[in-house]
């Protein structure tokens, strides 16, 4: 925490003054959510970035020492603890961090990663507002996400630490397996309302009792 | 529905992709020196082919990069998957002669691990498409 009383008001009222794009659901959320079988909430204000530059060129590797690796195939991931590093295309990376790491709030992780970057050829771009997080969990929670997504989702095929680029629902998100029963999506902020909707009516069936 | 085998991230719906038209029109080295009817033409003219049809395509909610594709017109097979920049595979057939699976590429949509090679991915098992179906390449009319 902070050491003086002023960067903590300040804090404060930087998170007070933010409204996520799916804040007029969190009741719905709430009550859509099926405990222990399929839960759903919003992870709002985490830290994205958006990285272009080429993993093998020496800016590239200046980069990936502050994140901890950049991933080099589709569905991979890297990154230390709390910052993770998405593959979105051969020079195209997502950055997801908790909020603390936005400068906004004291955090440091952009500038770190401009000063990486320098003069190389690339693009580190603050795309925190760009997307919301939901979270997806449970033991249904597959089930929900097959109602609307092509990929195939069993665990045979889809690992744990796996995201991918790809459709839900008909809109784009990238969908984040961080977990065997947990899932994050990234829809952009003017279809979170939308997605938090199609998700709440596809888990709708699991609250009632299963038809033998 | 087609599924489509990107070359970075495997077999994705149709939905994922935009098409970008005809592949290998180049742009011309002299614009200037065009007259009105030949800018049109680059512009505006492309080839209506029947069979197989080498064509641009955009996996842009994926990894939004393009790759070529040479499907035929007629029946939808999708015959190869190249980068771009690589000519046109040589007739279909020979560039499908090699085993009559489904599909080479690993599915590799859900694991991620491995993306399927890109040069001349062979995606259907038909090898007798006739060669006289294929359009000259770069003629743009
Ligand atoms: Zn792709």
């Amino acid at each position: 925490m902070a050491e003086t009383a002023a960067p903590a008001t300040s804090y404060e009222k930087n998170l007070s003054l933010r409204v996520s794009p799916a804040a007029q659901l969190r009741a719905d959320f709430e009550t859509g959510s099926v405990r222990g079988v399929v839960e759903l909430s919003e992870i709002a204000f985490l830290t994205m970035v958006g990285l272009r530059v080429n993993r093998s060129s020496d800016a590239g590797q200046r980069v990936a020492s502050v994140t901890g690796g950049l991933p080099a195939t589709c569905g991979s991931v890297s990154g230390t603890r709390d910052t993770s590093v998405l593959w979105l295309g051969p020079e195209e990376f997502l950055v997801v961090a908790p909020r603390e790491a936005h400068e906004s709030l004291g955090g440091e992780l952009i500038q770190a990663l401009r000063g990486a970057l320098g003069d190389g050829a690339g693009q580190v771009v603050d795309l925190s507002a760009n997307r919301t997080t939901f979270e997806l969990t449970g033991p249904r929670a597959r089930a929900v996400l097959e109602k609307g997504c092509s990929l195939d989702l069993h665990p045979r095929s889809l690992l744990a630490g796996t995201a991918l680029s790809t459709e839900i629902g008909n809109i784009p998100v990238v969908l984040w397996k961080t977990g065997e029963e947990t899932f994050r999506l990234f829809p952009r902020a003017s279809f979170a309302d939308f997605l938090g909707r199609w998700l709440l009516d596809a888990m709708r069936e699991y609250a009632s009792p299963e038809v033998p | 529905m087609l599924l489509i085998s990107c070359p970075n991230c495997g077999s994705r719906d149709e939905t994922e992709f935009h098409y970008g038209g005809q592949a290998h029109v180049p742009y011309p080295e002299n614009p200037n020196e065009l007259n009105d009817r030949q800018w049109a033409e680059f512009l505006f003219y492309r080839d209506n082919t029947k069979g197989a049809f080498a064509e641009r395509w955009l996996h842009s909610t994926g990894c939004r990069q393009w790759f070529n594709m040479l499907r035929d017109t007629v029946t939808y097979e999708i015959q190869a998957v190249y980068p771009m920049g690589s000519p046109r595979p040589e007739a279909a057939g020979k560039v499908t002669a090699e085993t009559g699976t489904a599909s080479l590429a690993p599915d590799s949509t859900t694991t991620g691990t491995a993306a399927p090679s890109t040069t001349g991915t062979s995606i259907s098992g038909t090898s007798n498409t006739p060669a006289s179906t294929t359009a000259p390449e770069g003629a743009t009319k």
